[in-house]
């Protein structure tokens, strides 16, 4: 991967300044490139990694697997750009294997995320089938652990 | 019962009583226990050790393998490291007669002083460099003698300055590149100089290339590679600085066979083997750790560029080391002793760091810093250290 967009991936907050010399190039050159990346749509955003679990927060989350029929035109993209439309689906990915689609769905409570796929989901035309699992707890996000390994327990001044 | 019993001190033979502390020592426990310290002065990765190499270590006590393994270290580690040297330093080592496995590198260098020298042989060394190697060569009864490199020569080790410090006595040239406290590594020509040298006076060479896989932009010149040294030379490596594996203890020797096994003798009686638990840990990382070498040394390059560029920003400087995690500033335009300069950084602005004159008197008016620590700390460090720059 690009060296600045390794970067990125790791702390998006990093300021410009601190780019530039790690990069060994100026702070103009810096932004010039994370507009090129914006505007050729390589960067589609960022966003803060949480952990969700130490939040005050009664939120759901579930995976569902979908199976659904592929179309004579255009295979599966049709039904699951709809589907991703949803504000409810935080991550949608085309699968191999025994489903189609894998969603990554948020709700206030299991009861609305019950009903969006036995209301939304399911009855969509070319829908075959749904499986859906309640998420219990985060250990690693996004390449994050949600609890630190004890970090620097190193001596303070070594050879 | 008359005559006056000895007191513990004076048991304590003249040779040991005599070898000076460490100057980092003495730093060391003027900083221990504050909490508030940002550190740049730890020589030890500051990466996790890679979690497969853990895994396979904890899988490796499950089942059990916790017995004694050969003198020189387990087969297959040697057989893999055979491999490794030939592939990554282009140089044979025969797997059973030619390595030996040892208790980090610290011990290798032991054992290989103690292995070629008689007392009162000389040992050419040079300054700065790290701590150990002076008193290890004192305690085999040999005689160190430090070498000078300069800022001029972006410390680099020069024949000029060999030359003047090569006697009758001297039995070795010892050597540490890419180079700890400096940061500084050889070109293609540096070591066949060097080798030249060696020859010239009929040396042994120990190179200790602890930080080898550490080096950046442009290929690392190993001495192994250099085929008319072969017998002449004891390359030393470990994997505590590729694979941040400092507390596995693990380190390794390549010499012709009747200086490893000369270097076996010792060991066998004094440490029998390396932890076999860490030998397992090693092979893996042999095996399956060349990604997690590329990863760290990306990340230590980019924060490199980012300390030589904030230390000369604020007007100390600083050459762009190609080696190992450390830089080596000059502190001497601030008119402060390198002791004074790390002691007033600390005391007023929590930023620890080791004076250059801890690594021989040549390190007087330099700082070694350590960038072996997160982006976040090094932000913060080099901000203090601008601060305390402009107040003086």
């Amino acid at each position: 991967m690009d060296a600045l967009l390794d970067l990125l991936k790791k702390n998006a907050r990093e300021s410009d300044a601190t780019l530039a010399k790690q990069l060994a190039t100026t702070e103009e050159d810096i932004r010039a490139r994370i507009a090129a990346f914006e505007k050729e749509g390589v960067i589609r955003g960022f966003q803060a990694v949480l952990n969700t679990d130490r939040l005050e927060s009664t939120d759901v989350r579930a995976v569902i697997e979908l199976r659904i029929r592929p179309e004579r035109e255009g295979g599966f993209d049709r039904v699951a750009t709809r589907i991703s439309k949803f504000p409810q689906v935080e991550s949608m990915y085309l699968m191999s294997g025994g489903y189609d689609l894998l969603l990554f769905v948020k709700g206030k409570s299991l009861q609305e995320v019950a009903n969006f796929v036995s209301a939304r989901l399911a009855p969509l035309d070319g829908v075959l089938s749904t499986a859906t699992h309640f998420m219990l707890k985060t250990y690693k996000d996004q390449g994050v652990l949600m609890e630190s390994e004890p970090h620097d327990d190193r001596l303070q001044v070594c050879p | 019962m008359t005559t006056a019993s000895k007191s513990a001190h004076d048991f304590v033979a003249p040779h040991v009583r005599s070898l000076p502390k460490s100057g980092i020592r003495d730093f060391f426990d003027i900083v221990a226990g504050r909490k508030d310290v940002i550190s740049l002065g730890i020589g030890e990765p500051d990466f996790q050790t890679p979690w497969h190499i853990r895994e396979k270590a904890i899988e490796s006590i499950e089942r059990g393998a916790t017995r004694y393994t050969s003198n020189l270290g387990a087969p297959e580690l040697r057989q893999a490291l055979a491999q490794y040297m030939r592939h990554s330093f282009h140089a044979d080592y025969d797997w059973n007669t030619e390595i030996l496995v040892t208790v980090g590198v610290s011990e290798a260098f032991d054992l290989a002083i103690r292995a070629i020298l008689s007392p009162g042989d000389e040992v050419l060394y040079h300054e700065p460099c790290f701590v150990a190697y002076a008193p290890l060569i004192r305690m085999a009864h040999g005689v160190p003698v430090a070498v000078e490199t300069y800022r001029k020569d972006d410390f680099r080790l020069t024949v000029a300055e060999l030359e003047k410090k090569v006697t009758p006595r001297t039995r070795a040239l010892l050597i540490n590149f890419p180079n700890n406290p400096t940061g500084a590594t050889l070109n293609r020509e540096d070591t066949e100089a060097l080798a030249d040298f060696a020859i010239r006076h009929d040396l042994i060479l120990i190179s200790d290339e602890v930080y080898s896989e550490l080096t950046y932009e442009g290929g690392r010149f190993s001495m192994a590679a250099i085929e008319r040294l072969r017998d002449r030379l004891i390359f030393l490596n470990g994997f505590s600085k590729a694979w941040s594996m400092t507390g596995f203890r693990l380190g390794y020797a390549c010499a012709p066979a009747p200086l490893t096994d000369a270097m076996m003798k010792i060991h066998q009686f004094g440490m029998m083997c390396a932890s076999s638990t860490s030998q397992i840990a090693g092979l893996e990382a042999l095996r399956h750790g060349d990604n997690d070498i590329a990863e760290m040394r990306s990340s230590y390059h980019l924060r490199r560029n980012f300390i030589v560029s904030s230390l000369n920003e604020m007007g100390l400087d600083c050459f762009m080391p190609r080696g190992a995690f450390y830089v080596f500033p000059s502190i001497q335009s601030t008119g402060l002793s390198s002791k004074d300069f790390a002691l007033r950084l600390l005391n007023e602005y929590s930023v620890a760091c080791v004076p250059g004159s801890a690594f021989g008197p040549c390190g007087s008016g330099f700082l070694r810093c350590a960038y072996a620590t997160g982006m976040d700390q090094l932000k913060e460090a080099m901000d203090r250290m601008a601060t305390f720059v402009k107040s003086l």
